[in-house]
């Protein structure tokens, strides 16, 4: 699966507004994330994650300045994203099926904030996206 | 059993009824056969699903996802008991439309994220997870006789 040039457009497009709001945008899909699905707090038992912590702006502004490096390197997201893939797939070592999770709770985030953009071409794109950033995170796991 | 708290119920029915049931639904179904379209297996007969436009615009799309989304309001009368509710109807997605359960917990999703962009700011994490509680009880309800 990878993204046609179509999509590429859209998302670099996106991106400029997206990046605009980045921290509240990573931070409101964590505390979508953990609303919806308890379960990953498991994660994070380190962390104070009620909803508008220092520790939830830190980590939200850290995941969507992630996906930003892959956005700059759409055509080579695993060479942008190699480091993190190490990184989660020893240190982290988070369950695979968080990442549709996460990813989920980012497209939220994202149809709330920018519903016009948000055609279904658009909705399309950042699925894909999303789906390949996850399968670079978890390409190291075993 | 899925257990929905006052506020969850609160929540789902508030904004329930501020859903345009056919548009939505419409739009549900489209997204669902755009964004995933290996799901159009289920609909040859429908006609043109060759792009996206053709999709969002395709006439029987938006009368089928007019149908589904209908029938997910008679989830939200029957909060407490979404298997007895669906009970027939998961026979039939079983039985006669041969339908992956999986499919359900995709289509799940697009409406959470189409309410979303619906309803911005007022789709809160706490109003977003009790409709994904609902989506994922309606899911398993529709799988439940499954066999």
């Amino acid at each position: 699966m990878s993204l046609t040039k179509a999509e590429r457009t859209v998302i670099l497009s996106m991106w400029d507004k997206i990046s605009t709001q980045a921290d509240a945008i990573g931070t409101q899909a964590l505390e979508r994330l953990f609303a919806s699905y308890p379960q990953t707090k498991t994660y994070f038992p380190h962390f104070d994650l009620h909803p508008g912590s220092a520790h939830l702006r830190m980590h939200g502004a850290k995941v969507v300045a992630a996906l930003g490096e892959a956005v700059k390197s759409i055509d080579n997201i695993g060479g942008a994203l190699a480091k993190l893939s190490e990184l989660h797939a020893y240190i982290l070592r988070v369950d695979p099926v968080n990442f549709k999770l996460l990813s989920h709770c980012l497209l939220v985030t994202v149809a709330s904030h920018f519903p016009a953009d948000f055609t279904a071409d658009a909705h399309t794109a950042w699925d894909k996206f999303l789906s390949i950033v996850s399968a670079v995170l978890t390409e190291k796991y075993r | 059993m899925v257990h929905f708290s006052a506020e969850e119920k609160a929540a789902i029915t508030g904004l329930w009824g501020k859903v345009h049931v056919e548009e939505a639904g419409g739009e549900a179904l489209g997204r669902l056969l755009v964004v995933y379209p290996w799901t159009q297996r289920f609909f040859d007969n429908f006609g043109n699903l060759s792009s996206a436009s053709a999709i969002m615009g395709n006439p029987k799309v938006k009368a089928h996802g007019k149908k589904v989304l209908t029938s997910f309001g008679d989830a939200i009368k029957n909060m407490d008991n979404l298997k007895g509710a669906f009970a027939k109807l998961s026979e039939l997605h079983c039985d006669k439309l041969h339908v992956d359960p999986e499919n359900f917990r995709l289509l799940g999703n697009v409406l959470v994220i189409i309410l979303a962009s619906h309803f911005g700011k007022e789709f809160t994490p706490e109003v977003q997870a009790a409709w994904q509680k609902l989506v994922a009880g309606v899911a398993t309800a529709l799988a439940h006789k499954y066999h």
